[in-house]
């Protein structure tokens, strides 16, 4: 099991990066000129309020103590509270998380099924005017902007099917499910281009390997040999392409759900900005960040599992 | 750059050549060619349908949609242009004296680095926004202060290479400085990586900054920018789809330029991105 190793040893180099994104975050809502207890408050702020907020911060000490105290309050789970919402940051981010889990979930699930046939279909047709049609879309799709793409899609299907919704997010499990449908599309159009490329080459380069050569030797049909020895050779790095574009991906997810109004992080960061909930900023761009170093580990553990001969 | 690639990428190069130049073109005469005042608001003409008197139609301010789009091509060019300089020079400069001078320096901007990395690119950017207010300022601020690391990684795994190589040696022996070796000798050597990469990076900031835009912290209306014009006609899609459907292709067609450009000049000089 010592190829699990890193598993033990990893999170210790995470502590620094965590670390600096405490500092990072910490600076930036320090750097907003003003009290920042008011700044924080909000301008309709009581005296009795920016007292409280003066001690639990400690805001008439040195800069470090701040920091100190801004620590303290991290390891208890406190961030601060919100000024538009009322409560506590870290609770009202948590009321977040499931849609923007779900959206990325549904969206990196469509567009590996968009992704696989298209890449297997250029693959196999390799120099063919079908393989050339798949590079060039691949290419260029990253420029296609998520937010004008997700109204096209809405002017494209909202003619088609009235029923799909626009906006919101609904309350039972399938209502969720089908206001994912459009702002999920919108991301797995980009996404899937991206992986695509990588896909494509990758079939290309294992349907010439030796692991081929012999299952057709073996005189497998092609089929077979394309299902079983070939694809899931190809796909495992796509885990580690994904966990690359995790940042772009959460990007992504801040511009889909505004546009389809689906009450996840990315829009809650949207509106904060607006309404200059600071607490409400710093606490969701920490969130974000977590996110992200913990998803590069998983990738990591998941690359390990998929290909005995990976060491970290 | 051999002759032989040359010739294989030629049309690559030039369309997206052509593209970037006719942007640049329409963007330098948008005064002259453009039908209408990009902000001329004729109420007569509201929400007009594609015609002869306005060929993109008019929204529902009754601004000429084609008007809007000529000029919109100088702020979304500014923004690719200016977006990519600043973190261009920015992360070479400290890329190259973090790989050649390398010690604690070093090992601190590499940390800086991982953290800057660790948050999601669009999520920082909007932070910092958030602090120094919305506007196209706050944009270019926030994109020099989180951009420049991509290129200071490429360009310090180049410089780190290349300064063991033998022409640095011979630099050394001639006597030369260090800050000549590595501006005059090095830097030329190592920057093909980071122009490539430049051209797919102007992509990733022009939608952006137009992104940003689109959600009302970049360009203020009622200036002509293609992602404020999105968001202008998202209200009406369903019955006035021209408002946005022509900013969005006028993004779509820039960025397919910058990345055919890319493309092309990574294969020319050899560089896989």
């Amino acid at each position: 099991m010592h190829r699990y190793r890193f598993i033990l040893t990893r999170p210790l180099q995470f502590l620094p990066v965590i670390f600096g994104v405490s500092i990072i975050t910490f600076v930036l809502v320090r750097l907003i000129p003003g009290d920042p207890a008011r700044v924080l408050l909000g301008a309709r702020a009581t005296p009795t309020a920016i007292a409280n907020v003066r001690a639990q911060f400690g805001l008439d000490e040195p800069i470090w103590m701040q920091y100190f105290y801004f620590l303290q309050n991290l390891l208890k789970g406190e961030m601060g509270k919100s000024i538009t919402y009322k409560i506590d940051v870290l609770p009202l981010i948590a009321t977040r998380i499931e849609p923007t889990l779900a959206l990325v979930f549904s969206a990196v699930l469509l567009s590996v099924l968009i992704a696989v046939p298209l890449a297997a279909l250029a693959a196999r047709n390799h120099g063919r005017p079908v393989d050339h049609l798949v590079r060039v879309v691949s290419t260029f799709g990253i420029g296609f902007p998520p937010f004008w793409v997700a109204l096209m899609l809405i002017l494209l299907l909202a003619v088609a099917f009235p029923v799909l919704p626009v906006s919101g997010y609904g309350s039972t499990l399938g209502d969720k499910l089908v206001h994912l449908i459009l702002p999920s599309l919108t991301i797995a159009l980009s996404l899937s281009t991206v992986l695509m490329r990588s896909l494509r080459a990758a079939i290309v380069e294992w349907l010439k390997s030796d692991v081929a050569t012999a299952a057709r030797a073996r005189g497998m049909p092609e089929s077979i040999v394309f299902w079983r020895h070939v694809l899931p050779n190809a796909v495992a790095p796509t885990i580690n392409l994904l966990a690359v574009n995790i940042g772009w991906l959460i990007g992504g997810t801040v511009v889909v759900e505004s546009v389809f109004a689906l009450p996840g992080m990315g829009q809650l960061l949207v509106r904060a900005i607006f309404s200059r909930d600071y607490m409400v900023v710093q606490g969701v761009a920490m969130v974000f960040a977590c996110a992200t170093v913990l998803v590069n580990f998983l990738a990591d553990i998941a690359t390990v599992a998929a290909d005995p001969r990976v060491k970290l | 750059m051999s002759a032989a690639a040359l010739k294989s990428r030629p049309a690559t190069l030039v369309t997206g050549l052509a593209i970037l130049g006719a942007f640049v073109l329409v963007a330098l005469l948008a005064p002259l060619i453009a039908p209408y005042d990009p902000i001329y608001q004729d109420a007569a003409a509201r929400l007009q349908p594609p015609s002869f008197a306005h060929p993109f139609g008019t929204d529902n301010f009754g601004r000429d949609i084609l008007s809007r789009v000529l000029y919109g091509a100088r702020i979304d060019l500014q923004i690719a242009l200016i977006g990519v300089a600043f973190p261009l020079v920015i992360g070479t400069v400290i890329g190259a004296f973090a790989g050649f001078f390398g010690g604690l320096i070093d090992t601190a901007l590499m940390r800086l680095i991982d953290i800057i990395l660790a948050f999601p690119f669009l999520v920082l950017m909007l932070s910092i926004i958030a602090i120094l207010g919305p506007g196209l300022t706050s944009f270019y601020i926030a994109m020099a202060l989180v951009g420049w690391v991509s290129y200071a990684r490429l360009i310090r795994a180049q410089i780190l290479v290349l300064k063991n190589s033998d022409y640095a040696m011979a630099a050394v022996s001639l006597g030369f400085s260090r800050l000549r070796i590595l501006f005059r000798h090095l830097l030329p050597n190592a920057v093909a990586g980071s122009l490539v990469f430049s051209m797919s990076d102007a992509v990733l900031v022009l939608l952006s900054g137009a992104a940003i835009s689109y959600l009302g912290l970049g360009v203020q209306p009622p200036m002509a920018e293609w992602g404020v014009m999105v968001a202008e006609g998202q209200s009406f899609v369903t019955q006035a789809w021209w408002i946005t459907l022509f900013p969005g292709l006028s993004i779509v067609v820039l960025a397919f330029g910058f990345s055919m450009i890319g493309d092309a000049l990574g294969e020319l000089m050899g560089v896989n991105e």
